[in-house]
């Protein structure tokens, strides 16, 4: 479904470059839901940032379907393969109602339906129909992250790019999100590539995990390696303890890598 | 429920206008204070600017009564309010009429000069500031950070003179200085006062073309300046906007590159940019005092430089307490537009 190979990002020119991606390649299949974890600057949200079309400095290759992507997408490819920001503050439009932000992108695909497919996905995300001519900032984090999948979920994609989608979130909001985009991901067969540094949300999350660090891939595991800590890298490792929370002892022995 | 929550929506929107009312008032009375007391400390007698200085002394006595400057300072002050309050600013020694009809004849002149200004500054002002912001250092914002920095730092005064000496004494392209070619003077009936417009009224439309062509440079001056602040405060706005994530969600809608930069960004940059063009707006009645005196211009600005220079203080603190009361204007409107266009400070 979706076939990333040798892709690489660099930023700047000169003194000022910085190689962030390095040859990143992985394979997600249809329906699977597929994790890219590793520290901040680690390079994660950048391969989504390629893969959404958001930017276009990357050299390598990203294919959907088999067929490659251009820089330039056409509005097609946004119709199968949508985004979820981390930031459910800033990632809708201030003033614009949610009726308003929902319609946009069915106008722009030229949809149709406007008004039942709004209803339909506001009840899909668990929001009534009383939130519909709210404004961003008359909703909770926890509302306006389920409207902000709401938005991405209107154009019935097939891929979803899910760039930590609770970090911003409190701990008990966080659950019922993450919750969510299971059942979704369940009733509509969707294809996840879900970016987050947490790898309890990950391993809740994914089928299959890549591991990042200083932009390459340190190892591809599975679900169940994360969850018996049955990996090869010793960074891997190490990000597993450092996730289970403070300890002193574990961090003195912690390496640079 | 629908009942309770109208009231309760009623009742916020009343608690506002009144807390409103009060700030303007509170404004209003302290610009009062301040342009009687500068009118009262300046080295200047108003009693020997109305009797002259040959006058005898019971005279002068007669005067000072009569003026109330007999009375102690702060009843001065309450009388002084309240004649304001009635539209009363005095009498003009220059001119001998009131100074409520003086400003009235001239304030048009400002006001046209002023409006296009700011049209010709939110015009240019604006798409650079955007081009800027999206061109991030590229040559275009280089230029444009140029161009912003010689209008903040040349004096207006100076590049009024030198464009009157290139455009009108050198090229001879554009008329100079005056609102009308001395021949077309005194034809066109004043109703607004507004020269353009009046020329339509009357159907002059070869005065018109002249007063256009009057209009043209001392208007592309001020818009200069205005064009200035405005580009840099809608790049350091937009710069702002672009980074925030609503712009991408946009971009992964496929909403095209054009819109997100001119509807989604610059029309939330547009909240911020309407206290900026209100506030220019205010800056350009201010600097018209020099670039009217530069050009003859016969608005309020002459007039302001003309009353200060001999010493017509009802003349001067008339025209501040204007110029004053329609910056507070302008900030009112830009706070009521603040409010009508985001839901978030309603």
């Amino acid at each position: 479904m979706l076939k990333v190979d040798n892709l690489n990002v660099v930023f700047g020119h000169g003194a000022d470059k910085n190689h962030a991606v390095k040859e990143v390649s992985f394979l997600v299949n249809r329906g699977e839901s597929f994790g890219l974890v590793g520290e901040s600057g680690s390079g994660k949200s950048t391969v989504l940032n390629c893969i959404s079309g958001l930017l276009s400095n990357w050299y390598g290759s990203i294919e959907v379907d088999g067929a490659p992507l251009s820089h330039k997408r056409p509005i097609s490819f946004y119709h199968k393969v949508q985004m979820v920001f981390q930031d459910p503050y800033g990632s809708l439009h201030p003033r614009h109602t949610i009726d308003a932000t929902l319609k946009e992108p069915i106008a722009i695909h030229k949809l149709g339906d406007a008004n039942q497919r709004v209803e339909r996905v506001l009840s899909e995300v668990g929001l009534g129909p009383q939130f519909r001519f709210r404004y961003p900032h008359q909703l909770s984090g926890g509302q306006r992250q389920r409207v902000a999948v709401a938005r991405a979920l209107i154009l019935e994609p097939e891929i979803v790019l899910l760039d930590e989608p609770t970090s911003a979130l409190d701990v008990s909001i966080q659950a019922e999100v993450l919750n969510l985009l299971q059942e979704i991901r369940r009733e509509r067969s969707l294809t996840y590539v879900l970016v987050s540094h947490d790898l309890a949300v990950v391993s809740h999350m994914c089928d299959t995990i890549s591991v990042m660090n200083q932009g390459e891939t340190v190892e591809i595991i599975n679900r169940e390696q994360l969850q018996t800590g049955e990996l090869k890298e010793s960074y891997t490792r190490q990000l597993l303890v450092a996730s289970r929370g403070y300890d002193r002892q574990a961090i003195d022995q912690f390496q640079d890598f | 429920m629908l009942q309770m929550l109208t009231k309760r929506r009623l009742t916020k929107a009343l608690r506002q206008t009144l807390r409103l009312l009060i700030i303007v008032a509170t404004t209003f009375v302290g610009l009062l204070l301040i342009t009687f007391l500068i009118g009262r400390v300046v080295p200047i007698d108003p009693v020997l600017a109305v009797v002259g200085d040959k006058a005898p002394p019971e005279v002068y006595e007669k005067a000072r009564i009569a003026m109330g400057l007999h009375l102690p300072l702060w009843q001065q002050f309450v009388i002084y309010i309240g004649n304001v309050l009635q539209g009363d600013l005095g009498t003009s020694v220059l001119t001998a009429k009131p100074v409520t009809e003086d400003i009235l004849r001239v304030f048009p002149a400002t006001i046209e000069l002023a409006v296009t200004a700011t049209i010709i500054g939110v015009l240019a002002g604006i798409p650079l500031g955007v081009f800027s912001a999206v061109k991030r250092d590229s040559i275009l914002d280089h230029i444009t950070r140029v161009i912003g920095l010689l209008g903040y730092s040349l004096p207006i005064f100076w590049l009024g003179l030198m464009a009157l000496m290139v455009f009108y004494a050198q090229l001879d392209w554009l008329p100079g200085p005056g609102r009308l070619d001395v021949f077309y003077e005194d034809i066109v009936e004043p109703v607004t006062g507004i020269m353009i417009i009046d020329c339509i009224i009357a159907g002059e439309w070869d005065i018109m073309k002249n007063a256009i062509w009057h209009l043209i440079l001392p208007a592309s001056l001020l818009g200069y300046y205005s064009m200035a602040y405005l580009s840099r405060m809608t790049r350091s706005f937009m710069i702002e906007q672009l980074r925030q994530e609503y712009i991408l969600t946009a971009r992964v809608k496929g909403v095209a590159e054009w819109k997100v930069i001119w509807v989604h960004a610059v029309g939330n940059c547009a909240i911020p940019l309407i206290t900026v063009v209100a506030l220019s707006f205010g800056g350009l009645l201010e600097g018209s005092v020099l670039t009217e005196t530069v050009f003859a211009w016969p608005g309020l600005g002459l007039y302001l430089t003309t009353s200060l220079l001999n010493a017509d203080m009802n003349a001067v603190l008339g025209s501040t307490i204007v110029v004053g009361s329609i910056f507070l204007g302008v900030n009112l409107l830009s706070d009521f537009l603040y409010k009508v266009m985001d839901p978030r400070a309603r």
